[in-house]
C-alpha cells in the first residue's frame, strides 16, 4: 500500500531541520519523509479494525516533524518508522464512515484496569502510553504499529472510532479531531462569566478555539490576534468580538480590558489584561506575548506545541499567573450557562456539535493527494500567507485506495 | 518701527514655461515640482512686516494704554490678590522663536509689576488644555530661566492639568448649552492675565481661556464633528462655529466673575531668517541666488544621507527669528479685535477665484509635533484641519476638488507623546475615517481610558482624546473635497487614513483628472511662512 512514512534517520532529520530554517515546509524534501510501497499494518489484536482514510489534515504538530523542529521531549513516546496523519475520517471495511480519536491509552493498549486517566475518560493524560500490546506512540499518527492517516489503510482500535453522520460531509469531519483540541483547550481555560479572553494566533487551530470559546463561554469578550487578511476575517466570523495584528496584540488587549501598561506609552506589559490568553502559537516570543497581556493571577494556556523555548518568567512569579496546558482531549465538564450543575461530555462529540453549528468544514481549503505530499506540506506551512486554513490528503481516489 | 523697506505683500503667481521649479516642503525634506504652464498658480505669502524696534517698550505701553473697557494692568494689581498667569503651549509658535520668547518678555513684565504693587499669590500655568504638557527645556524656553526658577521650584510654574479632579470647575453652561470649564485656580483668581501669541486668526480671544484651561467636559462641546463641519475656515471668525463657541464661553466666564486681562502679540513671517541656511524658503524660486541653489543642493544631499531621527533633531532645533509686530492688552473682545487686523495685515493675500486641484508641501512641523514626530493623523490634520482652513471668503479648491499633500507620511508614532494615537490609528482608523461615526462609537472609550489619563498628568502625553479632535479638524475639508492625495508618503498609511497615495506630483495629477476632469486648474499654497488666502 501507499503511505508517506517517517523513519529515523539522524542525517536526513538535521537536512529536514536545515530546509525548513529555510522555508517552513521544505523538510519533506531531504527530510525522513518518503512515498513508500509498504505491507498494510498488522491489527495488534481484539478490538482493532482496519481503516482506509478518506481524507487526512495536515496538523501544526506533523509540519514539526516534517522539519525536524520537534522537541526531542517526543523520543521515547514516538516509535519508528511511523506514519503521520491522526486527523482521519475514513471508511470501515463493513462500510461505515469513521472518524478517528487518535490518542492511543490505556483501552487501545489492552491495559486493563486502566490508569487513573484513562478511567475517568482523559484519556490524553493516559499514564501508560510507553506501555501494553502496541509500541510507544502519544497519538495513532506516531505509533510504527497503527499506521496513520497519511497512506492508504490504517489501523485503529474501537473505542477510537466515532461514527460519522450520513449527512456530514468529509470535509467536516476531518476537522472534528483539531475542533476537539481547541474544544479542550477552551474548557480547559476556564474563562469566567462576562471575562475576556485572548487568543494568540489564527492557524487551524487559533480559529478553532475562537469558535469554541463563542460555543462554550458564550458571554466573555473574544480577542484574536491574526496575521493574514484572510484569517482576520475568519476569526471575525468564528466569533472573535476583536481582531488584531499580531504587532498590536498588547496595544488591543490594553484596549479591551482598559488596562493600565508598564512603559511610558510604548507598551512594555500590562499591569491588568485578560483573565485568560490562550496560545496557539507556541513560540518563546509567543508565551511571552501571553504573560504580558494576562491580568495578575490569570491563566494561560497552551495549546500551540511550543518545543524548546527560553522564556522570562518573571512576570509568571511576581503576578501569581496560571500557565496551563491544554493536549488533545478525552471527556469535559461542560459548564451550565445557567449556573447549574457541569455535564460531563467526551470531547469529540462536543467536536461534533461545533464542527456541524459553526460550519467548520469550510475552513478545508486544499486537498492534496499523496503523491503531491511536497506540495501539499509546503501548501500546509504557508497556509496563512496564502489564505488557507487546513491542507489535507485526498484519498478517497479508488484506485489509490484499493492498490494495497 | 523698523527703517526696512516696506515688505512685499502676498503674490499670486500664474505658472508659465518660465517659471522655475516651485518648492514644496516634504517633511524633513523638500521637493522641487514643475507645475503644468498655463493653468496652476502660486500662491506666496507676504514677505515678514518690519518688527517693532523696542519690543520691551511696547509691552510696557499696551500694559499701561489697554485696549476697550479695562483699566491699566497696575490699577488691577493689589496686595493680598490672587494673580494668575496664564500662557499659550508649547505648541506657539512654530517653530519656537528665538529667545527671548515674547512671553517672557510679557511675563518678565507683569510680575515687575505686581511684585511692585505687593502681590505675592501668584501661579503662573501653561494653558495647555488636552495637549501634552511642556518639558523644563520648553518651559525655560517660554518664560526665561530668572521665571522659570523663581516660580517653578516652589511649584508656583506648572502645567494645567485638565485631569486633576480637584483643579477644575464648571462655570456653567453657555445659551446653547455648552458646558464651561475652567482651572480652578484661574476662576478663583481676583485676575487671570493671559499671555497669548497669534500666529494665526483663530489663535486667542475667548479660545485662550475658554480652551487653553479647559478640560474635556469644556472642550468637547465644541471639537467636534458637528461644529468642525458646520465652520466655513476656523480661521475666519465670521465663519466659525469654533470661534462662536469659544465666545458664547467666554460670556459665561465673564458672567461667573473671572475677570481676564488679556495680552495679545502678533510676529511677523521671518520664519526662517533674511540671512542664514533656511533663508531661501521664504524667498520665491526666480529669485534664489546661485548661494540659494547651492544651499538647497547641499542641504537635500546632506538630508539624505541621515536618518529620520536626526533629521528630525536638526530641523526641530531650529528657532525662527520673529519679530514682535503688535502687543495690545485689556479686554479681551476689543484687544482680539486689534490682533486679528494685525494678524491679516501679515497673512492675507487676495485670491480671485478657486481651483480644481489644490497642492501644498507639508512642513516638518505642527502644532501638536513640537520635538517630536509628526505621525499620519497630524499629517492629516496639519493638511486637512490647518493649511485647508487657511482661507477667508471661499475655500481655495472648489467643492469637489482634489487636495494634493506631499509629505512622508511615516507610520511613526512617538510614544511618549502620543500613545492614544497608535491606538486610535490601529483600531478607530481601521474601523471608520468617519467623523460622525467614530464620535459616536469610540471617543468616550478613549476620553475615559485610565491609562491616557495617567500619561496625560504624570508623563507628556497628549490626552486620549486628541487624535479625534486632530481627525475633526479635518471634518470640513473632509465633506468638502473628492479626493484627498498623498506624494510620497508611506502607501500603508496613507490608506489606512482614507486618502490616494501617489509616489510623484505627475501621478497625483493625472489621478485627480478622474475626480475633476482634464486640464484642471492647479493652485500650490507655497507655505509656510503662513499664509492666508482671502477667496473672492
Amino acid at each position: 500500500m501507499k503511505a508517506l512514512r517517517f523513519s529515523r534517520n539522524l542525517p536526513r532529520y538535521a537536512a529536514a531541520r536545515l530546509a525548513g530554517s529555510v522555508v517552513s515546509g521544505r523538510g519533506a524534501g531531504p527530510g525522513p519523509l518518503d512515498l513508500v510501497d509498504v505491507d498494510p499494518p498488522e491489527l495488534p489484536g481484539p478490538g482493532w479494525v482496519r481503516v482506509r482514510p478518506r481524507l487526512a489534515g495536515i496538523c501544526g504538530s506533523d509540519l514539526a516533524t516534517v522539519d525536524g523542529r520537534s522537541s526531542r521531549y517526543f523520543e521515547p513516546i514516538v516509535s519508528f518508522p511511523f506514519v503521520p496523519g491522526h486527523e482521519v475520517v475514513g471508511d470501515l471495511d463493513d462500510g461505515r464512515r469513521v472518524v478517528v480519536e487518535p490518542v492511543l491509552g490505556c483501552a487501545t493498549r489492552g491495559i486493563d484496569p486502566p490508569c487513573e486517566w484513562c478511567a475517568r475518560g482523559d484519556l490524553g493524560n493516559c499514564e501508560h502510553i510507553t506501555l501494553g500490546r502496541i509500541e510507544p506512540g502519544l497519538q495513532t499518527g506516531f505509533c510504527c504499529d497503527t499506521g496513520g492517516g497519511w497512506s492508504t489503510l490504517m489501523v485503529a482500535h474501537e473505542s477510537q472510532l466515532h461514527p460519522v453522520p450520513d449527512d456530514m460531509e468529509d470535509e467536516a469531519a476531518v476537522m472534528v479531531e483539531p475542533t476537539a483540541c481547541a474544544v479542550h483547550a477552551a474548557l480547559r481555560a476556564g474563562v469566567p462569566a462576562g471575562g475576556t479572553v485572548a487568543v494568540l494566533g489564527a492557524g487551524t487551530l487559533g480559529l478553532l478555539t475562537v469558535a469554541a470559546l463563542r460555543r462554550f463561554a458564550p458571554s466573555a469578550t473574544i480577542l484574536a490576534s491574526a496575521r493574514y487578511p484572510e484569517q482576520r476575517n475568519l476569526a471575525a466570523l468564528l466569533g472573535a468580538d476583536v481582531v488584531v495584528e499580531p504587532t498590536e496584540w498588547l496595544r488591543g488587549v490594553r484596549r479591551l480590558t482598559g488596562s493600565f501598561a508598564v512603559g511610558d506609552g510604548a507598551i512594555d506589559r500590562l499591569t491588568g489584561g485578560a483573565d485568560v490568553v490562550i496560545d496557539c502559537v507556541g513560540s518563546a516570543e509567543s508565551l511571552a506575548d501571553a504573560m504580558a497581556a494576562v491580568r495578575p493571577k490569570g491563566r494561560v494556556v497552551v495549546v500551540g506545541m511550543p518545543g524548546p523555548v527560553t522564556v522570562d518568567l518573571t512576570g509568571l512569579w511576581h503576578r501569581e499567573i496560571e500557565l496551563v496546558g491544554a493536549y488533545a482531549y478525552g471527556t469535559e465538564e461542560v459548564p451550565d450557562p445557567d449556573g447549574g450543575a457541569p455535564r460531563r461530555a467526551r470531547t469529540f462529540d462536543l467536536a461534533f456539535e461545533l464542527v456541524r453549528s459553526a460550519d467548520l468544514g469550510r475552513l478545508v481549503s486544499a486537498t492534496y493527494p499523496l503523491s503531491r505530499y511536497r506540495d501539499a506540506i509546503e501548501h500546509a506551512a504557508a497556509a496563512g500567507p496564502r489564505g488557507a486554513v487546513k491542507v489535507a490528503f485526498d484519498l478517497r481516489d479508488e484506485k489509490e485506495r484499493h492498490r494495497l | 518701527m523698523s527703517s526696512r523697506r516696506s515688505p512685499r505683500p502676498g503674490f499670486v503667481l500664474d505658472v508659465d514655461r518660465s517659471t522655475p521649479p516651485i518648492l514644496f516642503h516634504h517633511g524633513e525634506g523638500f521637493r522641487l515640482e514643475k507645475l503644468p504652464p498655463g493653468r496652476s498658480r502660486v500662491l506666496y505669502p507676504a514677505e515678514p512686516l518690519p518688527g517693532i524696534d523696542d519690543p520691551e517698550a511696547a509691552i510696557h505701553h499696551a500694559l499701561h494704554h489697554p485696549e476697550g473697557e479695562s483699566e491699566p494692568l497696575p490699577a488691577l494689581l493689589f496686595p493680598g490678590m490672587k494673580l494668575t498667569i496664564a500662557f499659550d503651549d508649547v505648541s506657539l509658535p512654530l517653530p519656537k522663536m528665538q529667545r527671548p520668547d515674547v512671553r517672557q518678555r510679557i511675563i518678565e513684565q507683569v510680575l515687575d509689576l505686581a511684585a511692585a504693587a505687593g502681590v505675592d499669590d501668584v501661579h503662573i500655568i501653561a494653558a495647555l488644555a488636552l495637549h501634552r504638557r511642556m518639558t523644563e527645556d520648553e518651559l525655560r524656553h517660554a518664560v526665561g530661566d530668572r521665571v522659570y526658577d523663581a516660580f517653578a521650584p516652589r511649584g508656583l510654574l506648572y502645567n494645567h492639568d485638565a485631569e486633576d479632579p480637584d483643579g477644575m470647575v464648571v462655570l456653567g453652561q453657555t445659551r446653547h448649552g455648552e458646558d464651561v470649564q475652567m482651572s480652578r485656580r484661574a476662576a478663583e483668581s481676583d485676575l487671570v492675565v493671559y499671555v497669548n501669541i497669534n500666529i494665526v486668526s483663530m489663535d486667542g480671544g475667548h479660545k485662550s481661556t475658554a480652551t487653553g484651561l479647559a478640560g474635556y467636559t469644556g472642550v468637547k462641546v465644541h471639537h467636534n464633528p458637528a461644529t468642525m463641519t458646520k465652520s466655513r475656515s476656523f480661521m475666519d471668525q465670521t465663519s466659525s462655529e469654533l470661534h462662536k463657541s469659544n465666545w458664547r464661553q467666554g460670556e459665561v466666564i465673564r458672567d461667573a466673575g473671572v475677570k481676564i486681562f488679556q495680552i495679545e502679540t502678533t510676529i511677523n513671517n521671518n520664519t526662517f531668517g533674511r540671512t542664514g541656511p533656511l533663508a531661501f524658503l521664504q524667498k520665491r524660486e526666480w529669485e534664489w541666488t546661485a548661494r540659494d541653489r547651492a544651499t538647497f543642493i547641499g542641504m537635500q544631499a546632506g538630508l539624505k544621507g541621515l536618518p529620520a531621527a536626526r533629521r528630525r533633531q536638526i530641523f526641530h532645533s531650529w528657532e525662527a527669528p520673529y519679530e514682535l509686530t503688535s502687543v495690545q492688552a485689556g479686554e479681551v473682545e476689543a484687544v482680539h479685535r486689534v490682533t486679528t487686523e494685525n494678524v491679516y495685515r501679515q497673512h492675507l493675500v487676495p485670491v480671485e477665484g478657486q481651483t480644481d486641484v489644490l497642492t501644498m508641501g507639508l512642513p516638518y512641523i505642527g502644532p501638536y509635533n513640537v520635538n517630536s514626530i509628526m505621525n499620519p493623523i497630524l499629517v492629516a490634520c496639519l493638511g486637512l484641519g490647518y493649511f485647508f482652513n487657511l482661507y477667508k471668503g471661499r475655500p481655495l479648491v472648489r467643492e469637489g476638488g482634489v487636495l494634493i499633500m506631499s509629505h512622508p507620511t511615516p507610520w511613526e508614532f512617538h510614544p511618549v507623546h502620543h500613545p492614544s494615537y497608535i491606538d486610535f490609528f490601529e483600531q478607530v482608523l481601521a474601523d471608520t475615517t468617519d467623523p460622525v461615526e467614530m464620535e459616536a462609537r469610540y471617543e468616550k472609550q478613549y476620553a475615559e481610558d485610565e491609562w491616557y489619563r495617567h500619561l496625560y498628568r504624570t508623563s507628556y502625553a497628549y490626552h486620549g482624546v486628541h487624535p479625534f479632535y486632530m481627525w475633526y479638524w479635518c471634518a470640513h475639508a473632509l465633506e468638502h473635497l473628492g479626493r484627498v492625495i498623498i506624494v510620497g508618503g508611506d502607501v500603508r498609511a496613507t490608506r489606512r487614513l482614507g486618502f490616494s497615495p501617489a509616489s510623484t506630483l505627475q501621478d497625483a495629477l493625472e489621478m485627480a483628472t478622474d475626480v475633476v476632469g482634464p486640464q484642471p486648474t492647479i493652485t500650490h499654497f507655497h507655505n509656510p511662512p503662513i499664509l492666508m488666502a482671502d477667496v473672492t
